[in-house]
C-alpha cells in the first residue's frame, strides 16, 4: 500500500472505506448504502482517481458506518473489484474484496410491478446472481443493464 | 414441507412428471378405485381472480377423490378487500385445509404464499408467471397422442404474457422435446423464459411465421392474442389474423398433427377445425380432471 492510500485511508476515525469502486459508481455506492446526505452522514468521495489496477477508481468513506452483507452483495455487482475496509480508531481492522454472491436481498426492487414483491406484502426482494445480470427469485424478472437503477433502500 | 409445494413447471423433473402422468392414467382408466381415497380431506380454494374452469377442474377433482372443498368465495367478499396482505390470508386459510389451491393475478404470488404455509400449495397461475397443472394436463395429452420421444411442437400465439406457455416450454424441455415458437415480434417468449429453456439445454426455435414449420410439427399448441396487448384494434386485427388457422391450413402439416388450445378459443381455432383428425383441445381440457386427481393423490399423501 502507498504512503498516499495509507494517508487516504486514514482520514476517517471509525467506518468505512470503499475502494477501488468501479470508476464513475461512487454515487451508485451511496446509493445502495441509503446515504443521500440528508442524515447527516460524514461521507466523502474521489471520483475518477488514477488507479493501477483500474485505470480510474471512486473512492467512497463514510464516517461512523459499517456495512451489512446486503450492501456488500448488491456492491459486488456494481463494483467487482471494490475492496472493502474497515475503520476503527484510525487503523484499518479489516480489508477484503467483495465476493459475486449466489443471491442478492432486499436492496434491488424488482422491475416488474405486477410482481408480489412490489406489493405491500411482508417479503424481501430477492434476487439470483446469473452470469449477466440478476433474476427476480418470484418473478423470473431478469434484470441485465443499469442495476444501479434498481436499487431501492428502506 | 417446502417440496410439496408445485409452483413452477420448471421444478418438476421428468420422473416427477411421468410419475403424475402414469398415476392420472391409472385414475382415467379405474375412477371408482379412488373415489373414497381422500374421504375427510379438504382442499383450501383461493381464487384472487376468476377462473370458472380451473376452479371446476379443480372442485371436480377432489370430490371424485372422496374429499371436498372450501372455497374463499370472490374477493370482492373477502377479507382481501379490506386490505389484508395475502401472506395473512394464506396463513389463515392453511388452517381450515388439507392443500391450497391458488390463482392470483401477481407473478411471483404462489411462491411468496407457499413460505408462509405447511401445507402443500398448488399454483393454478400467477399472473403472466406460472401453470403448471395445466402443463401436467398438456403433458398428459400430449403424451397420450404423439408420444415423448421424436417429438416436436409447435407453441403458438401470445409467447410474452401467456403462462400456460411458459410452463409448458419449461416442462417440454425437460421431457426432450424439440420446440418451434412462433409469436408476432411483439410478443416472442420473455427473457427470462428464453434464459431458462437455453440454460436447460432447449433445443428451440423462434419464428414469426407458422408456415416455416408446419410440415414438421407433431402438435401444434395455439394460444389466444389478446386485443389488449395492442395499442389500437386495426394493428391487433392485422397481427392476430396471421395466427388464426382453419381446416385449410392444417392441409400442409402431417397427417396425425395433433391441435391444442387451452380453451377458451375465439377465433383462432376455426369451427371447421373441430370435425378433423387433428382436433383435441376438448381431450385436452377433459384431461384435467384426472391429472389433478393424481396431483392431488400424490400430494395429499406425501409422496410428491
Ligand atoms: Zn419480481
Amino acid at each position: 500500500m502507498s504512503n498516499e492510500q495509507e494517508l487516504r485511508v486514514s482520514k476517517i476515525t471509525q467506518g468505512t472505506v470503499i475502494d477501488h469502486v468501479t470508476g464513475g459508481q461512487a454515487l451508485n455506492v451511496l446509493a445502495i448504502l441509503g446515504i443521500d446526505g440528508s442524515g447527516g452522514e460524514e461521507v466523502s468521495i474521489g471520483m475518477n482517481v488514477p488507479s493501477e489496477r483500474l485505470g480510474r477508481k471512486d473512492v467512497v468513506k463514510v464516517e461512523g458506518r459499517e456495512l451489512s452483507q446486503d450492501e456488500v452483495d448488491v456492491l459486488s455487482l456494481i463494483a467487482p473489484a471494490a475492496t472493502i475496509n474497515i475503520v476503527r480508531d484510525y487503523d484499518v481492522v479489516e480489508k477484503h474484496r467483495v465476493e459475486r454472491p449466489g443471491e442478492v436481498m432486499s436492496v434491488l426492487r424488482c422491475p416488474n410491478r405486477n410482481c408480489i414483491t412490489s406489493k405491500d406484502e411482508p417479503v424481501d426482494s430477492r434476487f439470483a446472481v446469473l452470469e449477466e445480470g440478476v433474476r427476480c427469485a418470484y418473478c423470473d424478472t431478469i434484470i441485465r443493464e443499469s442495476i444501479a437503477d434498481h436499487i431501492h433502500v428502506g | 414441507m417446502p417440496q410439496d409445494h408445485i409452483i413452477s413447471a420448471k421444478h418438476l423433473s421428468r420422473a416427477g412428471i411421468e410419475s403424475v402422468l402414469d398415476r392420472a392414467a391409472e385414475i382415467a382408466a379405474d375412477p371408482d378405485a379412488v373415489a373414497d381415497r381422500h374421504a375427510g380431506k379438504l382442499l383450501g380454494m383461493l381464487f384472487f381472480e376468476p377462473s370458472t374452469r380451473t376452479k371446476m377442474s379443480f372442485s371436480a377433482a377432489m370430490k371424485r377423490l372422496g374429499g371436498d372443498i372450501v372455497d374463499m368465495g370472490p374477493v370482492d367478499q373477502s377479507s382481501v378487500k379490506k386490505g389484508e396482505s395475502l401472506a395473512d390470508t394464506v396463513r389463515v386459510v392453511e388452517g381450515y385445509a388439507d392443500a391450497l389451491v391458488m390463482r392470483h393475478p401477481l407473478e411471483g404470488s404462489a411462491k411468496m404464499a407457499s413460505e408462509f404455509v405447511d401445507v402443500p400449495l398448488i399454483n393454478a397461475g400467477d399472473g403472466a408467471g406460472q401453470h403448471p397443472t395445466q402443463t401436467l394436463l398438456d403433458l398428459y395429452t400430449i403424451r397420450e397422442a404423439a408420444g415423448f420421444s421424436n417429438l416436436t411442437v409447435g407453441i403458438m400465439g401470445d409467447l410474452k404474457y401467456g403462462r400456460t406457455v411458459h410452463s409448458l416450454a419449461h416442462a417440454l424441455t425437460t421431457v426432450g422435446a424439440q420446440q418451434q415458437f412462433v409469436s408476432p415480434e411483439s410478443l416472442k417468449l420473455p427473457r427470462g423464459v428464453r434464459y431458462d429453456l437455453h440454460e436447460a439445454g432447449a433445443s428451440m426455435r423462434e419464428h414469426t411465421d407458422l408456415e416455416e414449420v408446419l410440415g414438421g410439427l407433431d402438435v401444434l399448441y395455439v394460444t389466444r392474442i389478446q386485443a389488449e396487448r395492442f395499442p389500437d384494434e386495426d394493428e391487433y386485427r392485422k397481427v392476430a389474423g396471421e395466427y388464426q388457422i382453419d381446416a385449410e391450413t392444417l392441409s400442409a402439416a402431417k397427417d396425425d398433427l395433433v391441435v391444442m388450445h387451452p380453451l377458451p378459443r375465439v377465433d383462432e381455432i376455426a369451427p371447421d377445425v373441430d370435425e378433423t383428425e387433428h382436433a383435441r383441445y376438448f381431450q385436452q381440457a377433459h384431461n384435467g380432471v384426472p391429472v389433478r386427481m393424481a396431483l392431488l393423490d400424490i400430494i395429499l399423501e406425501g409422496n410428491l
